[in-house]
């Protein structure tokens, strides 16, 4: 139980591999054995996932779960893991969805089942790493290095245009990492002039940066910002960064855009928050209006273009748009419910988008296309189907009671009290992006579920088997539990994120 | 009558390589042809020894014969690096050399004596030495590039590189004479200390040095002097283009480290340039080019000239942490480069046929463990993290922007970022499509289950574990060259 206790990050990291490892050995003719296999691991990492929440403190602001051990010691790298109270949700988001996209892949997935569920689980661990990392070379490794399995997800499962669709990705997040690991190395050389000890330890740079031994010159900052925030706006994706997102969700199978969506995302909104905003106070408050305005138009953006897609699958792809650009506002907020809401969303984001990424794929597996059109009537042969679905719509919408209300209200009450210039109009921007969500929401859902079955084919669709509500329904009972008890979480995240606020540094950019 | 003590031990490796050489080429006739696979094992034996007589150097740095050999541990870590090189190229030719029907014993002696004369550049303190080292290793590298003596394209390879080849040494070696008129001294140390007194002809070492630069550059293949790699690399058989695609190129900037950095360091203000300016040139020619291979050693080939572009972003550096990573880097380079051909080779058929990237459609799934290894060193190639090509390049980068290179950190970054594009062809060609999909009907022995011998095999997963031993433990290797950098500078 120590050791567990001690060495549980490292655990949640290589329980994965060795599992994905495992499956390496196996028969690759047994699918039904390989497909078990992955889906205890999954279980299993995720079960482990829940020791992090059980014992997390909830008002200790600093990291919990420590591990720090040299890596290279001759310039300072670190093997140093931790979590707080943002990043532990991320986690705990990383094993769920995980284990959900295992047991939605399972008839989906016919072909070469072996390697792609070794490259899912080599995601996790690449997942869970990024978020745990609090070593600046650790962290880009990790950043990397998920790359790979989401590559090979993408480019051999995926549909028509997958092999274009997976080097666009790979190469369009390799050009920002470039600059990110300049950035990288160009603040270890600052942090080691000014204090004499090479180290690539996040919190020792941060520490030294809070308490004045490392002062970077503000047009220093503006570069070193703009290389994190290429990288990781990227990553959101950002608008005008957003291209590659539509055709790799697009293209990728059920599994991969439900990480893809529900992980992958995060981790450049997870970046702006932990990296950016720290590291970079000075250089943050030049930015600021600049981010808090291509967010908006990414929430307004997004929807419009969301709203006149004929594929489903698109159509959900850019809705991410829309929703991720209400969480890179919650964060240049800088107040304590922006950001929260900003956390909060990105796990509802998770949750909703997730679900009907899985929604879609089990449509797809039935029909064979994602029309809109082909569709219509799908609630007489498919009435489970049609209720989950539209309660996963109304949570993405965000009614109060489920998850997406709690997210978006936080971030818009936060976003209306900003102590910046024409706050009051961004919030009210902000909130027609709502509206606007709530029109291709319902309007898709109505063109695809209500009305009469306008082809034959469909009236004989079967509805949900055991196993897809097996999948769907843990989703319902995350949307419905993180909007009924939100304070469940929010309660966790509560001292990470006042601590993050009220760093000296950090509260500058706030007056 | 006594003899005159000469010590042998400066130049252990190299005796033995030689001695090993000649027993090889020795008993060849004696030997019948269902047995000649033993000279090779003989060769690789002769390796070993070498190895374990480069482990006894480490206990007698110093300089020897007059100063035109030093032993330190530079030198004794490029000695390591070249006969690791030659070890696993011994390996991986055998089964090539019998399907190919070259299986002559002059092949391994050949890569023994190429790998003597790379001891001796990274071992030489001299400029004459390094010249008889580079001849000894280019003579050989002729001769092995034409090796197919009956294929044209091989034929062309070996004319050309010898032909331009001479050239180069020529401007060498022109360089080496303009250099000894200046300073009246061929030894690197008394060349420097004589650039320092001031009191020489500033117009001859200038000469001299830029001569020597584009011998240099020639022998590492970088801007402008690359001309010659593709159509090289293309028409030598698969394991010579593996193995002069590093271990040449290894020895090739050992030298021209040692040279720049110990007799010319008086001068780094004026070949800085120079190396920066060559530095982007090659590694955006090498990477553009590369993107429009269709044939997959092509297509290495200009990845190769590529990389010698990333390590003169770390000599542009101008300190020991730069030349600490080179030496990394080069270690790193050769692992996941002699796998990457190792590959190749396994999978091509006799007259080299099916080396184009396309036809690499289906070994994802006819071999996936082969595939899985392919994979392993194209990601390392790019620069993937957990693999040894990204600490290498990391570390060269590290020391770049130590030096305040931005900008060309930024483009050797951006560089490593556009080569995903081809390095992950192939990925593409073995998993992506189904075999027959690029349009390609395959012939039927194409489909004949692969026959891979069990030295090739070790060369791969030797290959695999070393790029994820250098990819995740760095540390070992780092520190070793870490303390023989300093000696250098």
């Amino acid at each position: 139980m120590e050791f567990i206790d001690s060495h549980i990050l490292t655990i949640l990291i290589l329980m994965p591999v060795a599992g994905a490892m495992f499956l390496a050995l196996l028969d690759p003719g047994k699918h039904e054995a390989i497909r078990r296999t992955a889906l205890v691991v999954a279980l299993l990492t995720f079960v482990f996932s829940l020791h992090l929440v059980i014992h997390f403190v909830p008002h200790e602001a600093g990291f919990q779960f420590e591990e720090n051990s040299p890596w290279v010691p001759a310039f300072g790298m670190n093997y140093h893991l931790g979590i707080d109270g943002i990043s532990l949700w991320l986690v705990l988001l990383t094993t769920f969805l995980t284990s959900v996209s295992v047991l939605a892949s399972w008839k989906g997935i016919e072909k070469r089942v072996k390697e792609f569920f070794i490259f899912i689980l080599l995601l996790e661990a690449g997942m869970v790493g990024v978020f745990a990392s609090l070593d600046l070379f650790l962290f880009y490794v990790f950043w990397e290095v998920m790359l790979v399995p989401m590559y090979f997800l993408i480019g051999i499962w995926g549909h028509g245009r997958r092999i274009y669709a997976a080097v666009k990705f790979i190469i369009y997040t390799a050009v920002g990492s470039a600059f990110m690991l300049v950035a990288i190395l160009s603040l270890y050389f600052l942090n080691a002039h000014a204090t004499g000890a090479p180290t690539f330890d996040f919190t020792t740079i941060l520490d030294n940066i809070v308490n004045g031994r490392l002062v970077i010159e503000p047009r220093i900052q503006v570069w070193l910002f703009l290389a994190f925030f290429l990288s990781f706006a990227i990553k959101v994706p950002l608008f005008p960064l957003h291209t590659w997102l539509p055709d790799a969700h697009t293209e990728a199978p059920t599994a991969g855009s439900v990480l893809l969506a529900g992980v992958l995302l995060k981790m450049g909104t997870y970046g702006l928050l932990r990296f950016n905003i720290q590291l970079f106070p000075d250089a943050t408050q030049t930015f600021t209006p600049l981010i808090v305005a291509l967010a908006i138009i990414g929430i307004i953006y997004g929807a419009l273009v969301a709203m006149v897609q004929p594929d489903l699958k698109r159509l959900v792809a850019y809705s991410s748009v829309s929703h991720l650009g209400f969480v890179v506002l919650g964060i240049f907020v800088f107040n304590i419910q922006g950001v929260e809401g900003a956390v909060y969303q990105m796990l509802n984001h998770g949750i909703s988008t997730g679900a009907l990424f899985l929604i879609v794929g089990m449509i797809y597996e039935r029909r064979h296309t994602r029309e809109i059109s082909e569709f219509g009537g799908l609630a007489t042969p498919m009435p489970v189907l049609a209720t989950i679905f539209l309660i996963i719509t109304l949570s993405s919408i965000g009614l109060p009671l489920l998850n997406g209300f709690v997210g978006e209200f936080l971030i818009l009450v936060g976003t209306f009290g900003a102590a910046v210039a024409r706050a009051k109009l961004y919030c009210t921007l902000a909130a027609s992006g709502v509206i606007l969500g709530a029109v291709y929401m319902l309007w898709m859902y109505q063109r695809v579920i209500f009305g009469e079955v306008t082809h034959d084919v469909n009236k004989t669709l079967p509805d949900l088997s055991a196993r897809e509500k097996w999948v769907l329904v843990p989703m319902v009972v995350m949307a419905l539990w993180m909007g009924i008890y939100p304070q469940f979480f929010l309660r966790k995240m509560d001292a990470s994120v006042s601590k993050l606020l009220n760093a000296p540094r950090v509260m500058m950019v706030r007056k | 009558m006594t003899l005159p003590q000469v010590p042998i031990l400066p130049i252990l490796p190299e005796l033995i390589l030689t001695l090993f050489g000649i027993a090889v080429m020795l008993f060849d006739p004696f030997t019948a042809k269902p047995h000649k696979s033993w000279l090779s094992s003989l060769a690789f034996i002769g390796v070993l020894a070498a190895l374990a007589g480069n482990v006894l150097l480490l206990a007698a740095e110093g300089e020897y014969y007059n100063g035109m050999i030093i032993v330190d541990s530079f030198s004794v870590f490029f000695n390591f690096l070249f006969l690791i090189i030659a070890g696993l190229s011994i390996l991986a030719s055998r089964q090539y050399l019998v399907r190919e029907g070259v299986n002559h014993s002059e092949y391994y002696g050949l890569l023994l004596f190429a790998t003597v004369g790379m001891c001796f550049m990274g071992g030489a303190n001299e400029l004459i030495m390094i010249f008889i080292g580079l001849e000894i290793t280019s003579i050989s590298t002729y001769v092995l590039a034409g090796f197919r003596r009956t294929d044209l394209k091989s034929n062309e390879a070996a004319i050309k590189y010898f032909l331009l080849g001479s050239f180069a040494t020529a401007f060498l070696l022109y360089g080496i004479a303009l250099m000894y008129g200046a300073t009246h001294t061929t030894h690197l140390s008394q060349i420097s200390s004589a650039l320092l007194t001031g009191r020489i002809d500033l117009r001859l070492v200038l000469a001299g040095t830029a001569l020597m630069m584009v011998g240099f550059s020639f022998k590492v293949a970088t801007a402008p002097f690359q001309i010659w790699t593709p159509d090289v690399y293309e028409g030598a058989p698969i394991p010579v283009t593996g193995w002069m695609s590093v271990g040449p190129k290894a020895a090739g900037f050992a030298a021209f480290l040692r040279v720049f950095f110990v007799a010319l360091p008086a001068l780094d203000q004026k070949w800085f340039w120079v190396l920066w300016v060559s530095s982007v040139l090659t590694m955006t020619i090498g990477n553009t080019a590369a993107m429009l291979q269709s044939n997959i050693k092509r297509m290495l080939a200009y990845s190769s000239i590529a990389h010698a572009g990333y390590i003169l972003v770390a000599f542009a550096a101008l300190t020991p942490n730069g030349i600490a990573s080179i030496m990394f880097y080069l270690l790193a380079y050769s692992v996941m480069n002699l796998g990457a051909f190792a590959v190749i080779s396994a999978w091509s058929l006799s007259g080299e046929r099916r080396v184009t990237i396309d036809e690499f459609a289906g070994l994802g799934y006819r071999q996936p463990w082969l595939a899985a290894a392919f994979t392993v060193f194209l990601l390392g190639l790019t620069g993937i993290p957990l693999t040894a090509g990204f600490t290498g390049k990391f570390f060269m980068f590290r020391a770049a922007i130590n030096s305040k290179l931005y900008w060309l950190t930024i483009i050797a970054l951006l560089n490593s970022a556009a080569s995903l594009y081809y390095y992950l062809r192939p990925t593409i060609a073995m998993y992506m499509r189904e075999p027959g999909e690029s349009g390609r009907t395959s012939a039927p022995q194409d489909s004949a289950p692969l026959q891979i011998s069990m030295a090739t095999k070790v060369v791969i997963a030797v290959s695999v574990l070393a790029v994820f031993y250098l990819g995740l433990f760095p540390s070992t290797i780092l520190d070793f060259a870490q303390s023989s950098a300093f000696l250098v500078h």
